[in-house]
């Protein structure tokens, strides 16, 4: 037996999503019909700390319209704080937050107050309704000052420091000892979002005669978070369903588990024996969804004289908001990818989480990598400046060399595994994004411009990506029954990934059909009830991995059953459109679904008279029984669990033009090298790409969260905070490598986050190369004109 | 106090009695079930909400239903003639011009009313995202918009500029 059709893995395949979303169809949480739903609007707290002296609700319950309005007093057993995810050692003082603030609020936008009514506009008025007297807290603002001085967040901890842990590689004290040159410098990301265009949104509806609960959520885990209220609420799996329909966008924001709305708008529902929802407004996201990036730096670089770094120490400090439910994941995640493509054998990186009075901050698309990879490129810069070497020819002397997977860097963890990294071809990736920017002839092209007053700038920085994280996914795979479709259920939600195409690309290719003939089913625990999410670039890795095994069992029953009806043997049959046919014999075939029908001895065939063509056919089994367990259905189902994860890679570029007078930054060019293994479809990944790197250009030179020294959030608005559009986002030069991991049947890594990394330390670098005449240092992302001018203006060369 | 409207969408006659102060986006997606119309910010930065009013894009979410009275609406439900994409529908899908779907309404919207304007179009890609300048997504980084849009003035037979 051999599949006779052409590969589909690989290829730019249109997306089965697009036309229903094109179309105005797309179903997104608010979208969902529930006319007779109750509507909820929170009381959120005006300022960033302070003590609650009078709350008083009774005006707002009396409103017209009003059907409930809850504080904590009203939650009984679910005012206790939200569940701490990952406890740890390093993480002595953990603190999260209640669904209602009880006695004391910790940022602007907490929720303090619920009111449900009978529509948005009504809860809204009922909540200017509610009495709320403060008394003003010092707020604790500067993440790295807090460490050791000021006012606590939480007066109970001794501290603000929630976390403090060090991960050491070989022998640092000893690599800094005897180092012929050593650089240390601070860097520092700032803090953003992920910001997507659909705000988050929950809606829950009580059955009232079967007493089961439907949660529509704009998660990016739907099973995760059924877990959770199965816990908190009581109810048992069955009658508890948590439905992701389509969701506009995650990038890690909506992976947060749980949100206090996402456990207050189910309780009410339940409680109230209604339909109740909650649609966040974009303010309410500025202000209540989390936020990340926040991290100073300090990293340091040991080497020998001609360039060899020995050794690496990175302190970092995280601002962390109010709370950490989800403990250490980002400052790991930050730590564990401080060492870039760099054979650096000598590692010690600290990190500690420190609270502010601010929202929290928790997984973002990058997650910590941006922020580490901003201080190690720059080091790395900065090495080079020192030693008088060119920065590519430094890059070039220490990456990670293709003999040397899987390289393993003992001491550091990603997802909880020992940081392997398993493939690809880092050298080449460098050589190939320095020839696509045409770095050999730059400077003379930089000079040139110089002379003519353009100031221009070329920024380089190095990357890796852990992707493929476990604990596993899996995937039923069924051809129906009379239709003859293939179904594919998985575990998993879509914010945008596309799985619908790729996911359909897998198991066509298994099963010789094209993309279109696949359906996926993600988003619904009623549907598939084993899994984790989509995030941490994971999805693909696990989730095709197990499409494949299913399709391949449902492939392997399909040719047992075809060689029955076709009394042909096993060995001499094809796969291929559809089909399965004698090798050699066209005619001799018989579709998937005729197969799914004859397997099925219940058949209708008065109603559909269409089935009854497979009785030309020998029977689909030798005995009336069922073989091996197989049942009378045409299914597989698989489950995949990586033993490691796989490490996606590649290599930045771009050169900018700044206008020393305006403090102006704008790309001319951005090149992209990148390498996440087999790509299963080359368009989408590129889409994915073109979207880190928007968000990754957003966090170089647009983007930050703007707080002022009482607390408040300056710029919780579209027209304050400058998501960059079309006009800002620099066209992407892609050019891919695809190095096969050999962790996975399908040789695949993940490329969700990757675009996301290299943006700020490439465009600080090219910023600062640009700027060489005035001596100026980057050393912050991100940067705006202001700032630039500033750092002009401050530099040895900026006065004159 | 309710207003009666009386407006046309999608070619239909659409006559309703409405709050004063109910937004003409939450009027489309709660009172008619057009829900294609997307809400990303309501204060009118995003672009989402972006539907053609009497042939112009508008932002939905900066409109009251009462002022839509007597006006001609057109939603992304109503683009597609049948079966057929419409041109800029279609360009979307050939360019992966979409990933998550919540911004594609209002960017379609925006760029059929920019393309019907006039007869040429400057394809330069300045050009062309400073046309798709008024609207955000967060997925895409815009490039395969930009593609998008070319690909959409070709098929409606706009000359260059
Ligand atoms: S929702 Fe109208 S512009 Fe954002
Ligand atoms: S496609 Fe997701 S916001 Fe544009």
């Amino acid at each position: 037996m051999t599949g006779a059709a052409g590969r589909v893995i690989g290829r730019s395949v249109a997306r089965n999503e697009d036309e229903r979303l094109l179309r105005g169809r797309g179903m997104y949480v608010d979208d969902v019909r529930a006319p007779d739903a109750l509507h909820v609007a929170f009381l959120r707290s005006p300022v960033a700390h302070a003590r609650i002296r009078v709350l008083d609700v009774s005006a707002a319950r009396a409103h017209p319209g009003v059907t409930a309005v809850w504080t904590h007093a009203d939650l009984g057993e679910h005012a206790e704080p939200l569940p701490l995810l990952f406890p740890h050692e390093h993480l002595p003082h953990p603190k999260t937050q209640q669904p209602l603030a009880v006695d004391e609020v910790d940022f602007v936008g907490q929720p303090i107050a619920m009111v449900i009514a009978e529509n948005r506009y009504t809860a809204e008025d009922a909540v200017e309704l509610i009495e709320l007297d403060l008394e003003d807290l010092p707020a604790v603002v500067d993440y790295e000052a807090a460490v050791d001085q000021g006012p606590l967040v939480h007066a109970d901890l001794p501290t603000n420091v929630a976390a403090d842990g060090t991960w050491t590689v070989g022998d640092p004290d000893r690599a800094f000892a005897e180092a012929e040159i050593v650089v240390r410098h601070r860097f520092v990301c700032e803090r953003s979002s992920s910001m997507p265009m659909e705000p988050r949104a929950v809606l829950a509806r009580l059955d009232p005669g079967t007493g089961s609960l439907t949660v529509w959520d704009t998660t990016q885990c739907v099973l995760p978070v059924r877990s959770a209220l199965v816990a908190k609420l009581g109810l048992p799996e069955d009658l508890l369903h948590v439905i992701a329909p389509d969701v506009g966008g995650g990038f890690g924001l909506k992976g947060y588990l749980l949100y206090p709305e996402e456990l207050l708008v189910p309780l009410a529902a339940l409680r109230l024996r209604a339909a109740v929802r909650w649609n966040e407004d974009r303010r309410e996201h500025f202000l209540a969804s989390n936020h990340q990036r926040g991290q100073a730096h300090t990293i340091e670089l040991a080497a020998t004289r001609d360039g060899v770094i020995t050794g690496l120490r990175d302190d970092f400090v995280q601002d962390q908001g109010a709370f950490i439910a989800y403990g250490l994941i980002t400052p790991w995640i930050a730590a564990s990818h401080v060492a870039g493509s760099y054979r650096i054998p000598n590692v010690s990186v600290r990190y500690r989480c420190v609270y502010t009075n601010k929202v929290s901050v928790s997984p973002m698309r990058g997650v910590g990598r941006p922020q580490s990879s901003f201080a190690l490129e720059r080091a790395v810069d900065l090495l080079a400046h020192e030693l008088g070497l060119d920065r590519a020819e430094l890059r070039r002397r220490n990456l990670v060399q293709p003999e040397d997977f899987p390289y393993a860097r003992e001491g550091l963890f990603f997802a909880g595994y020992p940081v392997v990294l398993d493939s690809g071809d880092y050298p080449k990736a460098l050589e190939l994004a320095l020839d696509a920017i045409g770095y050999d002839g730059f400077a003379a092209e930089q000079a040139l411009e110089r002379e003519r007053g353009r100031y221009l700038g070329l920024g380089l920085a190095c990357y890796v990506e852990g992707t493929g994280e476990g604990p596993y996914e899996g995937a039923r795979v069924y051809v129906q029954p009379t239709s003859g479709k293939v179904q594919v259920t998985t575990g998993l939600t879509t914010q945008g990934q596309s799985h619908a195409t790729t996911f359909a690309q897998i198991a066509a290719d298994v099963l010789g059909l094209e993309p279109d003939q696949v359906q996926i089913e993600e988003g619904n625990t009623a549907a598939f009830g084993f899994g984790a999410g989509t995030f941490g670039s994971r999805a693909i890795v696990n989730c095709a991995n197990a499409i494949s095994l299913a399709a391949l069992e449902v492939r392997d029953k399909a040719l047992r059953y075809a060689a029955n009806m076709l009394e042909a043997a096993a060995e001499d049959l094809e796969v291929g459109g559809g089909m399965i046919h004698v090798r050699g014999v066209p005619e001799r075939s018989v579709s998937l679904r005729e197969i799914a029908i004859a397997v099925n001895p219940i058949r209708y065939t008065t109603l559909d008279p269409s089935t009854a063509g497979v009785e030309r056919f020998a029977p689909a089994r030798t005995w009336s029984g069922f073989e091996r367990g197989d049942g009378p259905l045409l299914e597989g189902s698989a489950f995949w669990a990586p033993s490691s994860t796989t490490w996606s890679n590649g290599v930045h570029a771009a050169i900018v033009e700044v206008d020393p007078g305006t403090g102006d930054v704008r790309y001319l060019r951005y090149v992209v090298v990148h390498d996440c293994g087999v790509m299963v479809n080359p368009a989408i990944v590129n889409g994915q790409i073109h979207g880190g790197v928007a968000q990754g250009v957003a966090n170089s030179f647009f983007e930050r969260m703007v707080y002022d020294e009482t607390g408040q959030h300056r710029n919780a608005s579209f027209l304050d905070f400058l998501m960059p559009y079309a006009t800002e986002v620099p066209s992407i030069e892609i050019h891919h490598l695809e190095t096969p991991s050999p962790l996975n049947p399908l040789g695949i890594k993940g490329a969700g986050e990757g675009g996301s990394i290299s943006p700020p330390a490439v465009t600080a670098a090219a910023i600062e190369d640009a700027l060489a005449p005035f001596g100026v240092h980057v050393d912050e992302a991100p940067l705006d004109p202001q700032r630039v001018r500033a750092l002009i203006a401050a530099a040895p060369g900026g006065a004159a | 106090m309710k207003h009666a409207v009386t407006l046309t969408v999608n070619g239909e006659r659409v006559e309703r009695e409405v709050e004063p102060r109910l937004l003409l986006s939450d009027f489309l997606r709660h009172e008619l079930g057009l829900t294609g119309t997307h809400v990303g910010c309501e204060h009118g930065v995003c672009g989402c909400c972006t539907i053609l009013v009497d042939g112009a894009a508008a932002r939905s979410c900066l409109m009251l239903a009462v002022q839509a009275d007597g006006v001609e609406l057109r939603t992304i439900e109503g683009l597609a003639e049948g079966e057929e994409l419409h041109p800029v529908q279609a360009a979307f899908r050939e360019a992966h011009g979409l990933q998550c779907g919540f911004c594609t309404p209002g960017f379609v919207l925006a760029i059929t009313a920019f393309l019907e304007e006039s007869e040429t179009v400057d394809l330069s890609d300045g050009a062309i995202r400073e046309a798709i300048a008024g609207n955000l997504c967060r997925c895409t980084g815009y490039q395969n918009i930009v593609e998008a849009v070319r690909i959409a003035a070709r098929a409606m037979g706009k000359a260059s500029a």
